[in-house]
């Protein structure tokens, strides 16, 4: 039997540093948190429903098995141990024997049965628990996921808000493909979290209540989370600065942040986004006309100022990525080929590749796409950049997100920005990139018709190595083979910020943002 | 008889009309390419094919045009405008649940607008060239020039960033909770800025109106006979010129009734005021096409049905108005 609850120094260390910001002063229990929401929420059910809009009062509603420290290590959370079999083909978790759900129901084992067949027939990322193939429960507070294969990506499945636990007694009265639109998501829903639900007004808030039976002793100290949705982030900027709301996650306007920053009352950090990963890169359709050739792709990258990128269009909000996972994630590898500023090495590189400067003073003409207005700066750079070494660049906007989505799932472009996100594990949302099997189905497929054998090995093994060390050793392979063939050209992580008032202790900086429990949020006196 | 006979007309006229827009808006939001299948599959955070195929299959979007148009003429016959994909709900509940608060909003900025733009309109007609009639005229152009966002964005600065009186956005305070007295002083308190901000574009368009038809109506010859008759300024402007030139400005405002969802928009937008504007605006970027189906049908006919009553009440009013026909 190996173990997972691991890294006890690491997490010292981490809790010292924890400690020093907040010495010695105990949580005070009680008080309403204002807090803010981006975007309309669908779906409160995070079981059946993904996104970082559901995510946060989907966390609240709805406890997972684990959760993650700032650390990237595990946590007991429903479940108090779990470990996974020798052969790595079992995953058995222990839950806390006192957890019940917000009904008073005590949570069994049946309930994270169900819950896991929920998510696998509703749930986006099929990824996540696809290996996944029955789930025993011998007892009461005993569940057995067995595998058809080892599947390290479980663990960090486990947590936030991608294995939510639904009650079993309320949602099972249909069948299972239905529960994404059970009349109980929305309304009087029954949770396993630290919050209830007390009002739910599509488009204008969410907002919640202190779950007294809660399985941690003492938490939540919260008595109430009013989460407002408020789409426009100048509004949500002026509400922070006034204290109208104390607490916000993914703000990513740079000109907003660095604004923010500016106010004393406020703590403003990139800190906590870790496993939700997300990206900002240029795509390349590898399979139409001068992009399929690598050198081509690999000019573009060398034309391009990533400084350029980060520091006057980012204004130093966001930091540099050179690859498909995100910095902050343990399997990231920074010694990739990288492409600095270098426009001669960019016209030697096309001329090689049988591009010379023909007699319109051009060498090609290609297209650049976008999908929100946020990144028009970057794609107008992309065309001026590249103007230097003589490619013509059209831009072509796209009327909405829709239309662009349609562009990029058909492969009908050449060039465009995207944003993509990690999701935890690279097995959800990494993969989906740049495996062959994977070409051209939908947005965020591998919209760039990368195929590459030796890179479908390597996640397949990646996906099913459970020695973390060898695995993480199959991960920097394939960084490397993608930063030297450029599917997409990997230029910055996506600035999400957190924004809390000097009133709002302990707020989450984890991985995984406020997809993730608040039971330990306070709010000073 | 005649007025009956007009109004069958009419209502004629309304019904094709009102066909012919649904026919024409589906078939618009038909022809851009994506669907809504693209806008949740980007709030998941992503989605695979089959998935995106289920949800088609789900809504009913991978039916041909023609079975779509006709499923959805069908059901508005019925009085059902669809499910919203986006806010899973039906249109018919989204819209009559943010109706109140844009009727809220428009109705207030409306008649504050009317009231205190006839007054200044009344007053600075007195003095064409005084002090408070070129104020008018600055209003009147700054109100109308200004785009409201900008508007609305300023005096969030100055009243609720700067000096802070006014909350930043929605219609109450949710985490305080309070009887009706404190609730109804919440929401006006709420209201305050959003109103002046919707209020800036009515006002300006009333006080020119009613600036420029009274000073008309003083240079008229029943003004004169009042006049010569003996009586004060006063009497003269209020009793008999103001009645006279308000029908131009109680017109116009009549065709406002379109405002109802139009003007508040973006003034909604920017304050997140829960109201129909907001939901126009959130689900056009989300391409939910019913909830924008149903709100385009919604507006339709409202103006349909504001521009049928105006007729009518002219025709009740002023004989004159349409005649034999």
């Amino acid at each position: 039997m190996k173990h997972f609850v691991k890294g006890l120094t690491a997490s010292a260390a981490l809790a010292a540093i924890v400690a020093t910001s907040a010495i010695a002063e105990t949580p005070r229990k009680g008080g309403t948190l204002v807090t803010v929401i981006g975007t309309n929420v669908r779906n409160l059910n995070s079981a059946v429903q993904s996104g970082i809009a559901t995510g946060y009062p989907g966390s609240q509603l709805f406890a997972s098995p684990l959760r993650y420290d700032e650390n990237w290590d595990p946590q007991p959370y429903l479940a108090e141990s779990w470990e996974v079999s020798e052969d790595g083909l079992a995953v058995t978790l222990k839950l806390v024997p006192n957890a019940v759900f917000h009904d008073g129901v005590p949570i069994t084992s049946e309930d994270i049965a169900f819950s896991v067949d929920v998510i696998k027939e509703n749930h986006p990322f099929k990824s996540m628990f696809a290996p996944v193939t029955s789930v025993d429960t011998p007892d009461a507070h005993t569940a057995v996921l067995n595998l058809s294969q080892p599947h390290p990506a479980l663990i960090l499945a486990m947590s936030g808000q991608l294995m939510s636990i639904i009650p079993k007694h309320i949602y099972g009265d249909v069948p299972i493909a239905e529960v994404k639109t059970h009349p109980r998501n929305n309304e009087n829903p029954v949770g396993s979290g630290p919050f209830k639900l007390l009002e739910y007004k599509s488009g204008e808030h969410v907002i919640l209540e202190r779950f007294d039976d809660f399985f941690i002793e003492g938490r939540p100290y919260l008595d109430k989370v009013v989460m407002r949705i408020i789409a426009d982030p100048s509004a949500r900027a002026i509400a922070y600065e006034n204290g109208e709301i104390q607490l916000g996650a993914f703000e990513q306007l740079p000109r907003i942040i660095n604004r923010l920053k500016k106010v004393d009352s406020l703590t403003v950090t990139p800190n906590g986004y870790g496993a939700i990963g997300p990206l900002d890169w240029l795509a390349m359709n590898t399979q139409r006309g001068p992009l399929k050739d690598v050198r081509v792709r690999q000019a573009i990258a060398h034309a391009i100022d990533k400084n350029f990128v980060l520091n006057a269009l980012m204004q130093g909000t966001a930091a540099e990525s050179k690859t498909g996972i995100h910095p902050d994630s343990p399997f990231y590898n920074p010694d990739v080929p990288n492409y600095p500023l270098d426009l001669e090495k960019a016209a030697a590189l096309l001329d090689e590749a049988g591009f010379p400067v023909g007699d319109n003073g051009s060498r090609m003409e290609l297209t650049i796409d976008f999908g929100w207005p946020d990144v028009k700066a970057q794609v107008e750079y992309v065309k001026a950049a590249l103007k230097k070494v003589d490619i013509d660049v059209t831009v072509r906007a796209s009327a909405d997100f829709p239309t662009w989505a349609k562009r990029m799932g058909e492969m009908d472009f050449d060039m465009s920005w995207d944003t993509v996100f990690n999701w935890g594990d690279p097995v959800i949302g990494v993969h989906r990139t740049y495996v062959s099997s994977n070409i051209g189905k939908g947005v965020w497929s591998n919209t760039q018709g990368y195929s590459n054998a030796r890179v479908d090995e390597i996640l397949e093994m990646a996906a099913k190595e459970g020695d973390p060390d060898k695995r993480k050793a199959l991960y920097n392979e394939f960084q490397m083979i993608i930063a030297t063939e450029l599917p997409v050209y990997h230029v910055n992580t996506l600035p999400y910020h957190t924004v809390a008032n000097e009133k709002v202790m302990d707020f989450p900086q984890g991985i995984w943002g406020t997809s993730t429990p608040i039971d330990m949020v306070w709010l000073k006196e | 008889m005649q007025i009956l006979q007009a109004f069958a007309i009419r209502s004629g006229y309304a019904v094709i009309l009102l066909i012919a827009v649904l026919v024409l808006n589906f078939s618009m939001m038909h022809l851009a390419p994506g669907d809504v299948a693209d806008t949740i599959s980007q709030s998941m955070g992503g989605a695979d094919q089959e998935l995106l195929d289920k949800i088609r299959a789900d809504y009913g979007l991978d039916q041909p045009f023609i079975v779509q148009l006709g499923r959805y003429i069908g059901g508005v016959l019925q009085f059902d405008l669809g499910f919203s994909f986006f806010y899973n709900q039906p249109v018919t509940d989204l819209i009559l649940q943010r109706l109140p608060a844009t009727l809220l909003l428009v109705i207030t900025a409306q008649v504050l607008a009317l009231l205190i733009g006839v007054v200044m309109g009344v007053i600075s007609a007195r003095r064409p060239n005084g002090m408070l009639s070129h104020f008018v005229t600055f209003l009147a152009l700054f109100g109308y020039a200004a785009p409201v966002f900008w508007t609305g964005i300023l005096l969030l600065i100055a009243f609720s960033l700067k000096i802070q009186w006014f909350p930043v956005a929605g219609m109450m305070d949710v985490s305080v909770e309070g009887g009706f007295w404190f609730r109804a002083g919440d929401i006006a308190r709420h209201m305050v800025l959003p109103v002046i901000t919707l209020g800036s574009i009515f006002l300006a368009l009333y006080s020119r109106l009613a600036r420029a038809t009274m000073m008309e109506t003083l240079g008229s010859d029943f003004v004169r006979t009042a006049k010569a008759k003996g009586l004060s300024p006063n009497q003269v402007v209020y009793k008999h010129a103001l009645k006279n030139s308000l029908s131009p400005v109680i017109t116009l405002a009549g065709l406002q009734f379109s405002a109802v969802i139009s003007g508040a928009v973006l003034v909604e937008a920017v304050f997140s005021w829960p109201g129909l504007g907001t939901l126009a605006f959130q689900s056009i970027i989300a391409r939910d096409t019913p909830t924008i189906l149903g709100i385009l049908f919604f507006s339709a006919l409202v103006v349909i049905v504001g521009n049928l009553l105006t007729d009518l009440a002219l025709r009740l009013i002023d004989p004159r108005v349409g005649g034999k026909g």
